[in-house]
């Protein structure tokens, strides 16, 4: 993709501000279409129908609640700490974009191949929890200051489950670079990680279990880490209001938003990257080439992106010395075990 | 935010805060208060120390308004807006007290209506305080079926006196009118259809690991505590007591069923722990049911207005009648000086006594449990403040 646009616009700066703008204009659609889906899996889950007036079955609803969004008054509480309140939503959202940089969406566009790409994400990520902060505490509202503080504590704590998922992977492979994962599992279904990857039957069947494990954990956190139900406790609208985003009102708000839909991508993304072949196809070398890797990768994503829905609106949520338990101790010392046996089985 | 606080906060029952604590606000205008109910919560961290209810937010005078009727009847319309998710169980305890006061029987068929109706109101009452819970531990999707199966009972009472809420129903010595023809069948229609969806319900919301992880162990309210400070209806049978006015001061025709009071017994942690409660009022509408089915098979036909004058003048005299509404002892105290209007009225509100205990009940839990126990004992501030 980047060889391509510099052999039509030459090796100039606006190659890499396309490139770096690719995602964007992935992610503006895409969070259009999953408040949709949303509201619509939501709805018909609960035995009711979500929107119909807004055009055909309400699809221009999303538009519409961008709209009001936009045009809403931009309010900042008097006692509010005005710098840190205005930034922190643009934070939040440049935590989650910076991260598409490495996702590869198809073989021929990553953003940044870096070497070291998964090890980026798990540092990129982190930026987030810096935004929640400031804006918990900047609104100056105990409740979102209670949002703020459990959030951080949470991703804090479910990172290092994830991040032993994530080793077990590089582990396997060998390599940090998300294309180079992806390549790793591409010649067809049964070489996804998921499914012990591409080794001979005795060592796949060894591995199997382990990366069924390493792929439970690994979701499980990342449903935490991006706040959403059962572990959605820095927002929990029943108890903290709306948690650290409470005072936020206006565009400030719909950034929040947009950063959590595009949080859910990338953490979904992930998911598919590390353990379903990432844009390779399920069929080998059939469907395969820039545009198929494309559909595939996101077709891939919004599957997970529509189980963490559907789990959203099916589960209550647990409190947070429960979430405490759950990441220190079950997932991690099973993610501990699961690293071990990985490399052992690796290494033999 | 600049200013220096030199003198540490004081909480409203003049408790000097330590260094660690703060006062948290959770309500008027709070999601999960069920209405204007304000606690005041002294935090340490996520740990509440202290819970002060603040109350009143709903104050109506119903009392006083009670005394500058012109007549009885025109007291039920307002003992409606007391507990107004269940309002036909308030007209039936004001109703059954002016009755006594009066000493009249009503006809037969008046009484199985008024349990019918009673029955069912008990139903959507739970059902609502069932699906409000389910939000309050996080899942939102059992609220929504609740609702839609409390929907079909407020068609059910649309048909019958053309009101969804507030019904005005009840009379005393009789109805306002008998129920249509169609509605017996309609009413069986329900039970048979109502049935599998608390199954459903159970499966989904109460059985919940997670549910069950939230609830249970949490909000442990002893029996006597529970009976010191007059707790009633679920929460009351929730920590373990057996007691059921239906049952224990029988009034209309509730000796006639057959049916069971449904205690908590700790399956799932203490006994009178907040998952105990809830499934108290899930098996009570199964009871509800079965009470219904058995009196719509034996209701007799006849009239529905008992022969009482125009203009009741109770001799003068005092009665207190309680019943069992969906939240507990429904008592009305009623004095008459001989005139048209009540002298004096005192309503008895079972959501008033339950929630003085949540002090007790809910120190050194968290604030996630704090939403979990108020929930739990499923007030109705109209009812609260009257």
């Amino acid at each position: 993709m980047e060889q391509f646009l510099i052999s039509l616009l030459g090796d100039n700066i606006w190659v890499h501000i396309i490139m770096g703008a690719l995602p964007l204009v992935f992610i503006l659609p895409y969070a259009l279409v999953t408040i949709y889906l949303e509201m619509k899996i939501a709805a018909h889950m609960q035995d009711r129908l979500a929107y119909m007036r807004t055009g055909w079955h309400g699809t221009l609803q999303p538009f519409a609640d961008i709209l009001k969004l936009l045009q809403k008054e931009d309010t900042i509480p008097t006692a509010a700490d005005k710098i840190l309140f205005i930034l922190a939503p643009y934070i939040v959202f440049t935590g989650t974009y910076a991260a598409f940089a490495v996702l590869p969406f198809s073989k021929a566009y990553v953003g940044s191949d870096l070497n070291i790409g998964l090890f980026y994400i798990v540092a990129i990520s982190s930026l987030v929890v810096v935004g929640l902060l400031m804006a918990g505490w900047a609104s100056n509202n105990k409740w979102s200051l209670f949002g703020a503080l459990r959030s951080a504590a949470q991703i804090v704590s479910y990172e290092i489950p994830s991040a032993f998922a994530i080793l077990a992977v590089i582990m396997i492979t060998g390599t940090m670079s998300l294309n180079g994962i992806s390549d790793f599992q591409s010649s067809g279904i049964q070489n996804w990680l998921i499914f012990g990857g591409p080794f001979p039957m005795g060592k796949k069947l060894l591995l199997f279990p382990f990366m069924l494990i390493m792929f439970v954990i690994y979701y499980i956190s990342s449903m935490a880490e991006v706040n959403r139900t059962p572990f959605d406790i820095p927002e929990a609208e029943s108890e903290l209001v709306q948690g650290y985003n409470t005072e936020f009102s206006g565009m400030k708000f719909a950034m929040f938003y947009l950063a959590e839909y595009a949080n859910l991508f990338v953490v979904s993304a992930i998911v598919t990257v590390l353990f379903f072949g990432g844009w390779a196809s399920p069929f080998g070398t059939f469907m395969s080439g820039p545009g198929w890797d494309a559909f595939w990768f996101i077709t891939k994503g919004m599957f997970f992106v529509c189980v963490n829905i559907w789990l959203r609106w099916t589960l209550p949520r647990l409190r947070v010395d429960q979430l405490m338990y759950v990441s220190w101790k079950v997932l991690t010392p099973f993610a501990l075990f699961c690293v071990l046996a990985i490399g052992l089985i690796v290494v033999w | 935010m600049s200013e220096i606080i030199t003198t540490p906060p004081v909480s409203s029952t003049g408790r000097t805060l330590r260094t660690e604590e703060m006062i948290l606000n959770m309500g008027p205008q709070h999601p999960a208060t069920h209405g204007v109910l304000r606690l005041e919560l002294v935090v340490d961290g996520e740990i509440v120390v202290d819970v002060i209810p603040h109350i009143g937010y709903l104050h109506r005078c119903f009392e006083k308004h009670c005394e500058h009727m012109t007549n009885y009847q025109q007291v039920i319309p307002y003992t409606d807006r007391m507990d107004y998710v269940a309002s036909m169980t308030n007209e039936f305890g004001f109703v059954v007290a002016a009755e006594r006061l009066l000493k009249i029987q009503v006809p037969e068929r008046v009484d199985y209506i008024r349990v019918i109706m009673a029955e069912f109101q008990r139903i959507a009452s739970h059902l609502i305080a069932i699906g409000t819970y389910g939000i309050d531990i996080g899942a939102f999707t059992p609220f929504l079926y609740c609702f839609r199966d409390r929907e079909k009972i407020l068609d059910l009472f649309e048909m019958t006196c053309g009101a969804r809420l507030l019904y005005n129903y009840m009379w005393v010595g009789g109805l306002s009118h008998d129920v249509p023809p169609d509605f017996i069948p309609k009413a069986k229609e329900f039970c048979t259809y109502f049935k599998p969806n608390i199954k459903e319900l159970n499966d989904l919301l109460t059985y919940n690991e997670i549910f069950v992880k939230r609830t249970a162990n949490v909000g442990v309210l002893p029996a006597d505590v529970a009976i010191n400070y007059g707790c009633s209806g679920p929460m009351l049978r929730g920590s373990g007591v057996d007691w059921d006015l239906r049952r224990d001061d029988p009034y209309s025709v509730y000796h006639k069923f057959d049916w069971d009071v449904c205690v908590g017994k700790g399956e799932m942690g203490t006994v009178g722990d907040c998952w105990d409660r809830h499934i108290v009022r899930a098996r009570e509408m199964e009871q509800s049911v079965r009470i219904i089915e058995q009196a719509l098979e034996q209701i007799p036909e006849g009239d529905v207005h008992a022969a009482i004058p125009k203009r009741i003048r109770p001799n003068p005299g005092e009665v207190y009648a309680r019943i069992e509404s969906p939240r507990g002892e429904l008592g009305y105290y009623i004095v008459s000086d001989g005139s048209a209007t009540p002298y004096r009225i005192k309503a008895r509100s079972p959501a008033f006594s339950n929630l003085s205990v949540i002090n007790e009940i809910s120190k050194g839990a968290m604030i996630a449990d704090m939403v979990a126990i108020a929930g739990s004992i499923d007030i109705v501030l109209g009812e609260v403040d009257r």
